[in-house]
């Protein structure tokens, strides 16, 4: 028996490649395995090779593997691409139709399995991916009730006749794979997965559901890869709280609308990627010049300009902390799973009305669009906090403003609401003076900047860093951010195994950089590994900003677009620790 | 209840003597007295330009914002509040120029704002440049061999875009103007209000006496009939937009608040946040 297992299915974009992971992977969800998974896609809609590759293992992990135990291929360009990570002893299930070869040097066996003549037998091409996964739950010896079960839930508002085929059609693409392979494989028999219930999801989803969590009831937005999911849940969801999705006509008019919204009394949210957040910069000056509260998501991808859009990055970090000219406070938060990508969105939408500020909240691409198992989210753990908000305003019989932007001790004002009584005030993005009206006064320009900066000094944010720290000088500190985290999980294990003393930090609060908490964890290590997705170092050159230890930290990089590999950060670990390099891997 | 006098402030507006403006904001405080507003239900949100001051001159809820953004931050609110009349202001480069990508779709969304441009042919805040307001040869600092861009009809733009209300004024007919200001706001959608208010300091060519002689006052004109789009656009056409009074209304299509699948007719504003168990246990459930 084993306690992980990879699998792949490759195929043209828009010929059933992302429908047959569906379904394979929600049936094993109900087993309760834990599973991450990896899309590989082109920015086109039909046609270009796109595969995606799931995980499924007895524990929890958070990372895709360096190798594959079963490919499944559409076509033959998907074994050339992908069968070179094949273990030895792996698995290819390919289509029959277009006669499949093993490429030189792979070690695997391939079984033809007539897909598609399988599936148009019984009515349409379009069950190929119902054939697949059927062959694929086969190999895996796993009870097929589980499978038709998700098949039934997935074809039920279609009618009987519609599942059956389907059920048909798995049953076949079983019975052929067993057939070939005389039964199901024995290095394929994972041990029992630990039953607890686990949500499966990307995520974009786990942010839309956040977002619905923290009374977030309109969203403005314009499509962009890899953030337009968010905006398709929203626009599933809100309507039930009688709000709204809506698609604007540009990103300035998103983050302008969710500024309005917000201003008058809506928890309101945007998102976008790195070429929407350049267009919204000039717009976050202004919800921090007027301190209103608003939420940006920022899934990032590979840049600059067009860059990737269907990559992997981690470089807009540089643009977030210190996008927007001038300077306003501002709070940007990077998620590191799919569970901090529910809590964060609620939390961002607390802090950006208790401080009154915009709050960004920074994904990548691996973790906005990663499809992987997810602890059940805690209803409990929702709360609202809509900060200093004040209502029944007395009468002032001078027939004077209402003091919207106060000078108080700890900079934040009472913020009040159109529409209430006694409370007209003017805001403005000019500077102003305590109830909004324009001012080129030194004096108040000088206590008005310090009234604003002066709101994050006391900023808490629940676990600004994530540290596993079992070693008080470790010989490494790995630093990291967002879905790279379960990537150094997995290659510390190995790295413990050798003897190599590892930390692991994760920066979760990425601006005001959190001094107090990351300080003392990188004095303790002898090296410090910050390893980032983009060319130039973003993060590492945060830290030695801010903390300094220059001399104690390398800076791993990786900006070809994907994820990293564990074996990538083992490879990577070792070196530093003095020893040469292994290319084997995890 | 309130009279005019309860919308103004003591701001003293930083506008030159004798410019257009002053009229526009003397008719938002008569029409918003006039169709019983109270200050605080009133939201003025403007861009940027020596027109956008004006949401700071009234008193009322007031956003000056960034330029060219005033109707996205307008809908904004609107959508979160829709208890709250609001009107959205601001120049002819403001509106015409940087935001004309924000008049076209809040144009086509409909949402139910009112949107008065303060039309002056030229940038007044920044001493005097072309706008896409400005006619053809006109000599601006910036076109100081004439204007050789076609002149804008944004009237004509919001026709084609489908506009719901289309009216045109000028600051010297105030009684016109407050009228035309009241029914944008009473009109059910989106109001575009294009006001000819002269720059007295940058703009020689367009002066007060320039648009007596040269604007028809469509209420002077028999049988013309705002419900026909054909006609309106005909009208436009054929005068180069030199013509004031309603010139479209479609009162049969409905707002976008009106139209969105699922809107709270309450404003959302006024909502609970707070999601039930069931409900999250209803979401959590998809992802099983």
């Amino acid at each position: 028996m084993i306690s992980q297992l990879s699998w792949k299915i490759g195929g043209q974009q828009g010929e059933g490649v992302e429908s047959t992971d569906r379904i394979f992977s929600t049936a094993l969800n109900r087993l309760g395995y834990y599973l991450y998974g990896y899309r590989h896609f082109s920015s086109r809609i039909k046609g270009g090779h796109t595969n995606n590759k799931i995980r499924i293992s007895t524990m929890p992990i958070r990372a895709i593997s360096d190798d594959l135990d079963i490919l499944v291929a559409f076509d033959q360009e998907s074994i050339d691409l992908n069968a070179h990570e094949l273990r030895s002893g792996g698995v290819i299930v390919a289509d029959a139709k277009f006669d499949p070869t093993v490429p030189e040097g792979v070690d695997a066996t391939l079984f033809a399995v007539p897909i598609t003549a399988i599936a148009e037998e019984l009515g349409t091409s379009l069950m190929k991916n119902m054939v697949a996964s059927g062959a694929s739950w086969a190999l895996l010896g796993l009870p097929l009730e589980v499978f038709n079960k998700a098949v039934e839930e997935e074809f039920g508002r279609k009618g009987p006749a519609i599942v059956e085929k389907n059920i048909e059609a798995v049953k076949r693409g079983a019975d052929f794979v067993l057939e070939l392979a005389g039964g199901p494989i024995d290095s394929f028999k994972l041990g029992p997965a630990d039953g607890k219930q686990k949500l499966f999801m990307i995520g974009n989803d786990a942010i839309g559901l956040g977002a619905v969590a923290a009374g977030c009831r309109i969203m403005s937005a314009y499509p962009i890869t890899p953030a337009s999911e968010i905006m398709e849940y929203l626009i599933t969801k809100l309507p039930k709280f009688g709000g709204t999705v809506i698609q604007t006509e540009d990103e300035i008019a998103a983050i302008t609308m969710a500024i309005g919204a917000n201003y008058a009394g809506v928890r309101t949210m945007t998102a976008s990627a790195g070429p929407g957040l350049s267009l919204m910069m000039e717009a976050i000056g202004l919800a921090g010049m007027t301190e209103t509260p608003v939420v940006i998501v920022d899934t990032q991808r590979g840049g600059p300009s067009t860059g990737l859009p269907t990559k992997q990055e981690q470089s807009d970090i540089n643009a977030l902390i210190y996008g927007t000219h001038g300077e306003i406070p501002k709070i940007v938060i990077a998620p590191s799973s799919i569970e901090e990508c529910f809590y964060d969105t609620i939390e961002a939408f607390n802090l950006a009305e208790k401080y009154q500020v915009p709050v960004i909240l920074a994904t990548d691409l691996q973790l906005s669009l990663g499809k992987q198992s997810c602890e059940v989210l805690d209803y409990n753990k929702i709360v609202i906090d809509r900060g200093y908000v004040v209502k029944d305003i007395p009468d002032r019989e001078d027939g004077s403003m209402f003091n919207r932007y106060a000078f108080t001790e700890n900079g934040i004002s009472p913020r009040v609401l159109p529409g209430e009584k006694n409370g007209i005030h003017h805001v403005t993005g000019v500077e102003h003076d305590e109830a909004g009206r324009p001012s080129e006064s030194t004096v108040n320009r000088k206590k008005m900047m310090d009234k604003r900066m002066r709101k994050l000094n006391n900023l808490k944010v629940t676990n600004p860093i994530h540290l596993q720290a079992p070693h008080a000088e470790p010989d490494i500190l790995i630093v990291g951010m967002g879905s790279t985290g379960g990537t150094i999980d997995q290659a510390r294990i190995r790295l413990d195994g050798e003897g190599i003393k590892t930390n692991h930090m994760t920066v979760r609060q990425l601006h005001p950089f959190p001094v107090e908490e990351v300080l003392p964890e990188l004095k303790k290590a002898k090296k410090v590994l910050v390893l980032e997705n983009n060319a130039t170092g973003q993060l590492a050159s945060l830290i030695k900003q801010n903390i300094g230890y220059h001399d104690k930290i390398v800076n791993v990089l990786k900006y070809d677009g994907n994820p990293f590999l564990p074996s990538e950060v083992y490879n990577e670990c070792k070196k530093v620790a003095g020893n040469k390099p292994q290319e084997e891997l995890v | 209840m309130a009279t005019f006098k309860d919308f103004r402030n003591k701001v003293k507006p930083n506008w030159c003597p004798g410019c257009g403006d002053f009229s526009v904001q003397a008719a938002i405080q008569r029409a918003a007295a006039n169709v019983g507003l109270e200050p605080e239900n009133l939201a003025v949100i403007s861009g940027i330009g020596c027109s956008g001051r004006i949401s700071g001159y009234i008193n009322a809820y007031g956003l000056h914002g960034i330029h060219g953004r005033a109707l996205p931050i307008a809908q904004g609110v609107k959508l979160a509040n829709r208890d709250l009349t609001v009107i959205a202001s601001g120049g002819d480069g403001d509106g015409f120029a940087i935001g004309m990508g924000h008049t076209v779709h809040a144009i086509r969304r409909n949402i139910n704002i009112t949107y008065i441009v303060m039309d002056n042919q030229i940038y007044g805040l920044t001493k005097g440049q072309t706008s896409p307001r400005s006619g053809e040869g006109f000599k601006t600092k910036s076109t100081p061999e004439g204007s050789i861009e076609s002149t804008l009809s944004p009237l004509e733009v919001a026709i084609a875009a489908g506009a719901t209300f289309v009216a045109q004024s000028f600051s010297s007919d105030l009684k016109q103007l407050t009228s035309l200001i009241e029914q944008g706001i009473q009109h059910e959608g989106f109001s575009l209000i294009n006001v000819f208010s002269p720059c007295v300091t940058f703009n020689k060519v367009n002066t007060y006496d320039w648009f007596k002689e040269n604007i028809i006052n469509l209420d002077t004109v028999e049988g013309y009939d705002p419900t026909n789009r054909l006609a309106a656009m005909t009208k436009l056409m054929e005068t180069g937009s030199m013509i004031t009074g309603l010139i479209y209304q479609n009162k049969e299509k409905k707002s976008y608040e009106n139209l969105v699948h699922g809107f709270s007719q309450e404003p959302l504003a006024h909502q609970s946040l707070a999601l039930s168990q069931a409900d999250f246990d209803n979401l959590v459930a998809e992802f099983r």
